[in-house]
């Protein structure tokens, strides 16, 4: 618990230098802003222009494209530092399996925010009877959700497969591929490591994904390479027997 | 009608909350619970006992407004209630204001009290205040919730917020604050 105490005083040392210059500069002569006391009580530094993260839309952002070369080397360089610090291959999928997974919760709310303010302001243009989602009660409507809307928010288009576990002794494992995953576009691995596929950060933000609605799941991700697609990946959805019993109760009642 | 908002984390921790009054029909915005002294703990206790109610709609009604989900009638306390697909809760204690007239007696019933409400102290333009489930009420507190929403999305996206840690931020605060005098 270092942290509170130094991250007050940073932030007191930079109100303390914003002040003066902000005046000195006066870029804004007309609205010499009040020194607001409440927040200055809580430590919290206000941005000069008054723009919080709560006076941006949310929807700003929505069809802006990220430059591929920016992420893969940032996500290179995750990959790097989560490597610097493990022992073997399952441990490091591990660590970027834990990188993902608060990603998948923050996902799971922007992507019904999103949802539902384009879903109604589709009512009023268009005037359809498209109501807000649903939060998904059962495993398939979950699935989907990773399968379309999810995998086309991170990468514009739907995952190439979703299956159901044929053996009847593991009901709860499914199986969403995707051919030609982005993050393993420009990661080659070493041939010792060959187990390795790094898009268990993606297996990362479904698990959050799917923790986040309710449903307690082990995600994993397996290189399952062909000829046609080298790169092919899948995941394995393992569900809690939780969430298996559960499944069954609302299947009697008949909820889908 | 006085208001008590909480937001609680999907493992159970209150990270927000806050008490306001109504600012429809002339209300000040300030909260007047009817019993002041025991209000402050009472409030949470009802909140968080409607829960197990919670947690049980949870699985039958897959929308993320809940509607009215639990009544407490010694305090005459209604809750209100939305589900965030990332597993947070928004419960809404809501209190009609009470009559000086029904002060005494303590056995009337809950919707005679309410219609006299409506008649005698409020106009008919605070009709939000005067039912707390009428289809009006509902749709006032769903607006409230998706306004909620939105600032606790916001909060949720910033890298340095981790999910069940204690909304700390003023401007989160006055922005709740806004949509309760909004529609509520």
């Amino acid at each position: 618990m270092a942290a509170p105490p130094r991250h007050v005083s940073m932030l007191s040392i930079s109100n303390s230098n914003a002040g003066t210059p902000q005046s000195a500069s006066s870029d804004k002569p007309q609205t010499p802003q009040p020194p607001s006391t409440p927040q200055q009580a809580s430590g919290l530094r206000v941005p000069s222009n008054r723009k919080t993260i709560y006076d941006r839309h949310l929807n700003r952002s929505r069809n802006a494209e990220l430059s591929r070369a920016s992420f893969a080397y940032l996500f290179a360089e995750m990959v790097t530092y989560a490597q610097r610090r493990v022992t073997g291959i399952q441990d490091l999928e591990k660590r970027l399996n834990e990188q993902g997974y608060p990603l998948g919760l923050r996902l799971l709310d922007l992507l019904f925010y999103r949802s539902t303010s384009t879903s109604s302001s589709a009512l009023s243009s268009s005037s359809t009877s498209s109501s807000p989602p649903n939060r998904p009660l059962r495993i398939l409507p979950l699935l989907h959700l990773i399968h379309g809307p999810l995998w086309r928010l991170l990468f514009q288009r739907s995952a190439d497969a979703l299956e159901h576990s044929v053996s009847p002794d593991t009901p709860n494992e499914y199986m969403i591929t995707d051919n030609d995953p982005l993050v393993n576009t420009y990661i080659s691995v070493p041939r010792e490591m060959n187990m390795l596929n790094c898009a268990a950060y993606i297996a990362g933000v479904i698990e959050g994904v799917c923790d986040g609605c309710g449903f307690e799941a082990k995600v994993s991700a397996h290189n399952q390479p062909t000829e046609m697609w080298p790169s092919r990946t899948v995941f394995l959805l393992r569900f809690g027997d939780s969430v298996m019993e559960r499944e069954k109760v609302l299947e009697r009642a008949g909820i889908k | 009608m006085s208001y008590y908002f909480t937001i609680l984390s999907p493992t159970d921790t209150p990270i927000f909350n806050i008490a306001f009054g109504t600012s429809k029909g002339g209300g000040d915005g300030i909260a007047r619970f009817r019993f002041p002294d025991t209000a402050q703990y009472m409030n949470q206790f009802i909140i968080h006992s409607s829960l197990d109610i919670l947690e049980e709609a949870q699985w039958t009604n897959g929308g993320m407004y809940l509607k009215h989900i639990d009544t407490y009638p010694p305090a005459s306390a209604y809750i209100s209630a939305f589900l965030t697909p990332s597993g947070a809760r928004f419960l809404l204690l809501h209190q009609p204001p009470q009559l000086p007239s029904s002060g005494s007696s303590s056995a009337l019933g809950a919707s005679s009290l309410l219609g006299s409400s409506g008649s005698t102290t409020r106009a008919s333009s605070s009709s939000v205040a005067a039912n707390p489930t009428s289809p009006q009420t509902e749709e006032a507190v769903r607006q409230f919730m998706s306004e909620v929403y939105e600032s606790f999305v916001k909060t949720a996206m910033s890298p340095f917020y981790k999910q069940g840690m204690e909304i700390r931020s003023p401007v989160f605060r006055s922005k709740i604050t806004a949509a309760g005098k909004k529609w509520l």
